[in-house]
């Protein structure tokens, strides 16, 4: 069937044009960061590493990298933890209220992030606790636990729920059993939690902009100097940027997601 | 169950619970107390007034701002699924699973890397004198504004939302039953009638599920129209970051807020009842 053939090719084109769209402003940020034109455009400019040398000399974005790092780490830990221990009362009991209380973690990313961002502000320095590091590391926790619960949820699915009852016939204790059965089992999909929501803290910029206070991170760095002109700096920390956060993704899928992907499709 | 206090169950219960109420419930509420407080000299007041709610909903540009949100978080929600479809429409059932695969995987990608930079890069491409104008002046057209325009906008939000609406129809089609499919087929219905007939009312639940997290995505988003969008109409949230940044006025920007949550709600709950919705004379 030609016509057939003729169909797949004009869709399967259709489908590379979505690519392009999705993929190129990715791209073209890493070209213009190596381009020594001021305004980027084509034809291009010179190969230049001007705008790397310029970040690289400046203390304030290495400050702002140190501080991603720490809230990033951070927060994915905190995320987690509350993302497996939801997961794993999901799993292991049936109790009252459990609607309730998996709403509690779940709910966060439907809501816009500038609301949780003058929410997050006005409570915060209401409980004296705004201005610092910590003050965007808890509420990045709060926003992240919902991605952790979903990928350690997915993988409790797959334990044989048996498994940790033997345990028990064996004569460990609920915390041994944890510690020898269910840790373990659950242990790809912990470090790909880890990733994706240091990812998701990593981009944050709403948020961290509103609480941060003078602590800033990497993404409230970009948005401050986005406000004032054009300059292709920030073509060179978002190099930095999306090599990070893809990076993070990657494992991500690498570790659990794309395992999962193959054994439901 | 023995009345015992079980306390293996409560520790991994009770810290979860005490943590998202302090830090999730907690800020959520005191958002909707601080829309009644004043502000006198700069400085926030408890109170119980209804000065900010009487003072934002009085105002003419707080519904302009309202109605245009709506309409144009509407309308890109519209475009990411219809420029979507073919292509989830290919990635369900034309391609392999392989590659189906493989699509999806890259297109988690860029929904967690930095919509700030894309957004920037963006700004680059699309200015009067950036790639795409330089580009279109090559086959004699051009140059088109397209910086602070609806277009603008739009494209700042599919940035945000193609991804998902692609992701969420592929996996939506590829779970419908393909002898379904074949049965409309070998009963003459014509491949454009299937996909209208057949194949969306089979997935009505997934699409509308993605229209919303589009809708959903689009409405709470203030770069795009910020700096894509030139923010002449500004939308609510730029509303919500004006009024908080500058002037400290909390308790106004709480008062848009719950504005736009309640708006979300209804709407979220209309399209929810939709998806799950049977259909008429379905048993």
């Amino acid at each position: 069937m030609t016509g057939n053939r003729a169909l797949n090719i004009v869709l399967g084109l259709y489908v590379l044009l979505i690519f392009i769209f999705v993929f190129a402003p990715i791209v073209f940020s890493l070209v213009f960061s190596l381009n020594s034109q001021r305004f980027p455009t084509i034809p291009l400019g010179e190969f230049s590493t001007e705008w790397y040398e310029k970040i690289l000399a400046d203390p304030d974005i290495w400050r702002a990298a140190l501080n991603s790092l720490i809230v990033s780490g951070c927060s994915a830990v905190l995320g987690t933890i509350l993302g497996f221990a939801t997961a794993y009362s999901d799993f292991r009991y049936s109790f009252r209220f459990k609607g309730p209380y998996l709403a509690l973690i779940l709910l966060p990313p439907t809501i816009p992030l500038i609301i949780m961002a003058l929410a997050m502000l006005a409570w915060l320095s209401r409980l004296g606790l705004s201005g610092q590091l910590w003050s965007i590391i808890i509420a990045h926790s709060v926003l992240t636990a919902p991605f952790a619960m979903a990928i350690i949820r997915l993988r409790l699915q797959q334990m044989d729920p048996d498994l940790e009852a033997a345990a028990w016939n064996l004569g460990g204790s609920e915390w041994q059993a944890m510690r020898h059965v269910i840790l373990p089992f659950c242990a790809p999909a912990i470090v790909s939690a880890l990733c994706l929501t240091a990812a998701v803290s990593f981009d944050e910029f709403a948020v961290a902009w509103f609480v941060s206070g003078l602590n800033k991170t990497v993404p409230v760095a970009i948005l401050e100097i986005v406000q004032g002109n054009i300059d292709p700096q920030v073509n060179a920390i978002g190099t930095f940027v999306f090599l990070t956060s893809m990076t993070l993704v990657i494992l991500a899928q690498v570790f659990f997601i794309s395992r999962q992907i193959r054994k439901t499709s | 169950m023995t009345k015992r206090l079980d306390l293996y169950a409560l520790t991994w219960r009770l810290p979860i619970i005490l943590w998202q109420l302090v830090f999730f419930v907690g800020p959520v509420l005191f958002m909707v107390a601080i829309s009644f407080f004043v502000v006198r000299n700069y400085r926030m007041q408890p109170a119980f007034d209804f000065v900010n709610w009487e003072k934002m909903l009085g105002r003419g540009y707080v519904w302009d701002s309202y109605w245009y949100t709506l309409f144009i978080a509407s309308l890109s929600a519209a475009i990411a699924m219809l420029i979507a479809f073919p292509a989830a429409y290919a990635l369900a059932f034309r391609a392999s699973e392989n590659l189906r695969r493989w699509a999806i995987f890259l297109l988690i990608i860029p929904f967690f890397t930095s919509y700030l930079v894309r957004t920037f890069s963006w700004y680059v491409i699309l200015a009067e004198t950036g790639v795409l104008n330089a580009l279109l002046g090559y086959v004699g057209l051009g140059p088109y504004t397209m910086l602070n325009t609806h277009f603008g906008t739009v494209v700042g939000y599919l940035t945000l939302t193609l991804p998902l609406a692609v992701i969420l129809q592929t996996v939506t089609m590829a779970n419908i039953d393909r002898t379904l499919i074949e049965a409309a087929r070998n009963l003459g219905c014509k491949p454009l009638a299937t996909i209208w007939r057949v194949v969306i009312p089979l997935s009505k639940t997934g699409l509308i599920i993605a229209a919303l997290f589009c809708f959903i995505l689009s409405f709470g988003d203030f770069i795009a129209p910020f700096y894509l969008g030139g923010s002449q109409e500004p939308t609510l949230p730029i509303l919500i970051l004006d009024t908080t940044k500058s002037g400290q006025q909390w308790p106004r920007a709480a008062v848009v807020a719950i504005m736009m949550m309640l708006t979300l709600f209804a709407i979220a709950f209309t399209a929810i009842a939709l998806a799950y919705r049977k259909p008429k004379g379905a048993r």
